[in-house]
């Protein structure tokens, strides 16, 4: 369970570090009247924080996932899996697809409508591309005989790779929606708010991916292995 | 004013029922004094705190109530009777814990002499093996659960032969020998459960874990499951007999090793590919 | 005594008027049942909880009827009993607990103590509720499927929860428990973001997270608390979905099942207790929290006493929702994991004691020099104190590893956290239901009736669970429909059920007092008024009892001061709201 210790350990820094600056340390029964800013509009808006904390969710069930990986994979029955090199292809599309939200996301500050609707549909086809991608992996796993129930290694793969796989679904039905809104009228401060977010999300399950990709093809246990050895 | 009654009579109430009711634990039947020994200072702990701060909450409800004119303090708080009432606290708490930490200490570490005694469990009943004169286990497999060998002890290895297997029967061992009990279950999670010898531990397929107890009493007890094991586990019951020396030699006269089970339901034909091919698949536990 | 400086503080405009006509439906459809009000919201989830809740509660009956007259009843078959302990556990701790403190009470109070006019996403948190309900209905589906709900016990441990000696185990029991579990958390997850949004985003002028009432704190911490732990129950469902269905390994060691090889192997069943447990005990704590925060607000309000040491509450509750992430294994002492780790978890186990003790110290110091209104709600926030102590000290037994090993899986245990997350927090859900009701609907509820239930739920539930820890030292295992007939358990134990479960049956009839004077004090209650307690906090200030759409009618409110001025020295009244600028109470003084 240390990696989701580890990423709650982190979340509960930020949290300290957040909560340090909301005067936990005063007297409120010394204070009277509208006191300071923090009463104020604020300054983030709400779409933001939420995002926020709803990556914070998804964040903690990916170091679940990988805090089950690392127990399970500790028994004697695993024996990993090759790295297919489609998903090196995958992972290019996905930084691909992170680019060109990023695009997005400058095109809507300068207000540039053509260059937004461009950089959006070539952020989510390369998603799709990345899905497609994905598929084709489980297809060479079965084409290789590597079936799900086979082994926990092929089990976690494709459980870790399916899971992500529908945060980016989920990730594309929102990026349409924004994408119809962007053909549908000029570009507009809600606009360019959503894609923002959009960009944000994307960024977050290409970092998600990183992860994965890590632990899956093994490097992230190598890694282990070498800092235990160091220690020891 | 009735309810500060009631306050003071649940507190009156709950230590006539502590002390007055017949409900204590069984008479204790190893070397776990000390555990009990620690519950006993947990309840002094707790029921005192729990007295105080009920009788003081019956006292202000019944001090402060309501009456016309009344008016509360304004006390926002109070710094120094705060960080008291904490340090009491955590004085409270160390004063548990330390003790508990010391004889955990004691209950994981298993003195060299004990003697190793495996409980297999199934659903729903309990088989035992015992190592036989070389004073070793063989190493087993759930794979090589069969009819014949339902225990799953391993043929290949001699150190298995001589091991005394006990097929759902009472289990015997002998008083003042320390014992410490490899629990093995060959389907789902079950737990060794003899309530007079306080120890107990989950038993998981797929593993082997243990505690270890020495017996100080002789008798009849009697072992439930204590982990849920499915429909039949209210059923889950066993034996175990803490013999003297002598009755004890004269029950494990009587028992049958692995080897001579083996020969009498000849598994000479056993087919070894079979064994092989179970042997390389996945999920071995040796212990 | 008291450093506070009155001084009368200039009014200030509010500071944004949003277009409240967003927040107005259009049709009884949106405006009942597709609501995007909270606080409609919060009544569906409520009504929701309390009617599984019920169903849960008559499962308990059955299990009491067995323990206490085994035998007697044919149709508890062992099966039949332990579908009913798993269902019971189920229903009461997830879709009962749960759901009612985050999404009834949470719905309801945090828009309304906040001072803001809604949820973020009214329409998010709709969806919250239809997929909870979704997620009740496939629970309840469970019931009528061949074989019946799952029978493993609430914990779902594997192997047996999913292997045929199980009922339901093979059929389709299991199944529907793991799916209704991950709609449940889906659909928490759009309500938790709502609440923690709302909290940090939709706090009225003036409204610092210092001068929130311990309610929001409660919840708040317990959402964000929900939203990081749930996601490891999600991991363990949808990992035992896998093994269940599609035959993989995750959890599933080799094993050998009536005679017969599975096809399973190499899995830990200990790897689902940590990841079960990692959600578990956070979730008491998700339970508890609120239930904290609303008792302070309770005990406050009607001993008309400012909650002593606010500050160390608020970082007490802050503490506990973090420590409680590092104790998860002290559910698993005797579960076979390494036993070095007892020592880690038995030493974060009873540090956690200290902040959950500093709260009951400042409940009961609150009281003194009170002035103690002795209302329904506060004897229900007395007696949680009374029952929530009593549990949580014997938390200190199991907590202590060595002493944890003989009483774990007994009916000390059953006795234990019924005490401490079962009676202790539903007694602060019957306060809460009597101090909001009048809010909620503008009527009082029957004061008689309500002393009629409060002394039956209160002396009952105490007479279940304190005789319960006894059965449980005798060394009486827990989930066993039938112990008659084992040597070392005396005969008086079997009268000792026998009468538990009399009190049961006695306590659970009486909730039926409660339920018709819901409906009953809905039409002849008494008028209520505005503001019945005379309390500080924002809501009680709406202009609209019940309040309106929107809340706060044209202008949000402006908070002066925190949720506590009660009693304040110099001010002409006993109680100052929290949009109170003060200026009489200046005038006084002056």
């Amino acid at each position: 369970m240390s990696v989701i210790v580890v990423f709650l350990l982190v979340l509960a820094c930020l949290a300290g570090w957040w909560l340090s600056r909301q005067g936990l340390m005063s007297k409120p029964w010394l204070e009277q009247g509208v006191v300071g800013h923090l009463g104020e509009q604020p300054t983030l808006p709400a779409e933001r924080i939420a995002l926020v904390v709803f990556l914070a969710v998804v964040g903690a069930l990916f170091a679940l996932f990988a805090s089950a990986y690392f127990m399970r994979m500790e028994l004697p029955d695993w024996r990993s899996l090759p790295v297919s090199r489609v998903l090196w292809l995958n992972t290019g599309i996905l930084v691909l697809s992170s680019a060109a939200l990023q695009c997005a996301v400058f095109a809507a500050r300068r207000r540039q409508a053509d260059t937004l609707k461009l950089a959006l549909v070539t952020g989510g086809i390369s998603a799709l591309t990345f899905l497609a991608g994905q598929l084709f992996a489980w297809q060479e796993l079965f084409a290789n005989g590597d079936f799900l129930a086979d082994n926990p290694a092929n089990s976690f793969f494709y459980l870790l790779t399916g899971m992500h796989g529908l945060h980016i679904l989920g990730g594309l039905v929102a990026l349409a929606r924004v994408t119809a809104k962007a053909w549908d009228g000029p570009v507009t401060d809600r606009l360019q708010l959503s894609t923002e977010l959009c960009a944000t999300y994307w960024h977050f399950l290409l970092f998600v991916w990183f992860g994965l990709f890590v632990l899956l093809a093994g490097w992230a246990a190598d890694f282990i292995d070498i800092c235990r050895q160091l220690l020891t | 004013m009735v309810f500060a009654l009631a306050l003071v009579l649940v507190v009156v109430g709950s230590v006539l029922f502590h002390i007055l009711s017949p409900w204590w634990w069984t008479q204790i039947a190893s070397n776990w004094t000390y555990i009990d020994g620690t519950l006993v200072i947990t309840f002094w702990i707790t029921g005192a705190v729990f007295a105080a701060v009920v009788l003081f909450m019956a006292y202000c409800v019944w001090k402060f109530r309501h009456r016309p004119g009344n008016k509360a303090d304004y006390e926002p708080e109070n710094k120094r009777l705060e960080w008291w009432l904490t340090i009491a606290t955590a004085v409270g708490v160390t004063a548990l814990l330390v003790p508990g930490l010391f004889v955990w200490k004691q209950f994981v570490d298993v003195p060299e002499d004990a003697v190793e005694v495996e409980v297999v469990a199934q659903q729903w009943q309990w088989n035992y093996r015992l190592p036989g004169a070389d004073g070793k286990l063989g190493t087993s497999d759930s794979r090589l659960i069969s009819p014949e060998n339902p225990l799953g002890v391993n043929p290949e290895d001699p150190a298995g032969q001589d091991d005394v297997i006990v097929e759902a029967d009472d289990l015997h061992l002998p008083i003042d020998k320390p014992v410490k009990m490899l629990l093995r279950s060959i389907d789902v999670l079950h737990n060794f459960y003899v309530p007079e010898f306080r120890a107990k531990m989950d038993m998981v397929p797929g593993s082997v874990t243990y505690f270890w107890f020495t017996p100080t009493r002789t008798g009849t007890f009697e072992v439930l499951c204590a982990e849920l094991c499915g429909s039949g586990h209210g059923f889950m019951r066993g034996i175990v007999m803490i013999d003297t020396e002598e009755d004890y030699a004269a029950w494990l006269g009587e028992q049958q090793t692995f080897a001579e089970i083996s020969a009498e339901q000849q598994t000479g034909q056993l087919d070894t590919d079979d064994v092989e091919a179970a042997k390389s698949g996945p999920g071995g536990v040796a212990n | 005594m008291v450093d506070v400086t009155p001084g009368a503080v200039a009014p200030v405009p509010p500071a944004e008027v949003p277009e409240v006509e967003l927040y107005h439906p259009h049709s009884w459809w949106t405006k009942y049942v597709f609501s995007q009000d909270a606080k409609v919201i919060a009544i569906q989830y409520s009504g929701t909880a309390i009617a599984i809740g019920l169903v849960a509660l008559v499962l308990s009956w059955l299990m009491r009827l067995q323990l206490g007259f085994p035998g007697t009843f044919d149709f508890i078959t062992p099966e039949a009993y332990y579908q009913f302990i798993t269902m019971h556990g189920m229903i009461m701790v997830i879709y009962l607990l749960t759901a009612l403190f985050l999404g009834g009470f949470g719905n309801y109070l945090i828009p309304l103590m906040v001072g803001a006019r809604d949820m973020v996403f009214p329409y998010v948190n709709m969806l919250s509720y239809w997929i909870y309900l979704l997620a009740v209905l496939v629970l309840v589906a469970s019931f009528f499927v061949p074989g019946g709900p799952t029978g493993g016990g609430w914990t779902l441990y594997p192997p047996q929860i999913i292997l045929s000696g199980t009922p339901g185990g093979q059929g389709a029991g299991i199944i529907l428990m793991l799916v209704s579990l991950i709609l449940f958390i889906i659909g928490f997850t759009m309500g938790g973001l709502n609440y923690v949004v709302t909290v940090l985003q939709g706090r009225t002028r003036g409204m610092t997270l210092m001068r929130m009432p311990l309610t929001v704190w409660g919840i708040f911490t317990a959402t964000v608390m929900a939203l990081l732990a749930f996601p490891a129950l999600f991991v363990a469902c949808v990992m035992m979905l896998f093994d269940r269905l599609l035959g993989t390994s995750f959890f599933m060691p080799a094993l050998v099942e009536m005679g017969e090889q599975l096809s399973y192997g190499g899995g830990s069943p200990i790897l689902f207790q940590h990841l079960f447990w990692f959600f578990g005990h956070p979730e008491v704590y998700i339970v508890a929290l609120p239930a904290f925060g609303i008792v302070s607000d309770l005990i406050s309000t009607h001993a008309r006493k400012n909650i002593f040491g606010y500050r160390m509450m608020v970082w007490a509750i802050v503490a506990i929702g973090a420590l409680s992430f590092i104790v998860w294994a002290h559910h698993m002492y005797v579960s076979g994991m390494h036993p070095y780790f007892g020592f880690f978890f038995a030493t974060t186990t009873l540090i956690i004691a200290i902040p959950t003790a500093i709260k009951v110290y400042n409940w009961v110091l609150t009281l003194w020099r009170g002035d103690i209104h002795l209302t329904i709600p506060m004897l229900f926030a007395l007696a949680f104190i009374v029952t929530f102590v009593n549990g949580g000290l014997t938390g200190l037994f199991l907590g202590n590893v060595v002493v944890d090993v003989p009483l774990s899986d007994t009916m000390f245990v059953v006795a234990h956290f019924h005490m401490v997350m079962g009676v202790a927090p539903i007694l602060v859900i019957f306060g809460a239901i009597y101090h909001w009701y009048p809010k909620i609907t503008g009527r009082m509820l029957d004061e008689t009736m309500g002393q009629l239930h409060f002394w039956i739920t209160f002396i009952g539930a105490y007479a279940i669970f304190f005789p319960m820890h006894y059965v449980g030292l005798v060394g009486v295992p827990r989930r066993y429909p039938d112990i008659s007939g084992t040597a070392f358990i005396p005969e008086s134990v079997s009268t000792l059920n026998a009468f538990i479960t009399v009190a049961a049956l006695i306590v659970g009839f009486a909730q039926m007092v409660f339920l018709f004077n819901l409906f009953w004090s809905l039409r002849f209650g008494r008028e209520a008024g505005g503001n019945p307690w005379r309390a500080t906090t924002l809501e009680w200030q709406t202009p609209e009892t019940p309040p309106a759409h929107g809340n706060f009618g044209k202008e949000l409110p402006i908070v002066y001061r925190w949720a506590y001025d009660y009693s304040v020295p110099g001010a002409k009244e006993d109680f100052l709201a929290q949009n109170d600028p003060g200026g009489p109470r200046a005038a006084a003084s002056a």
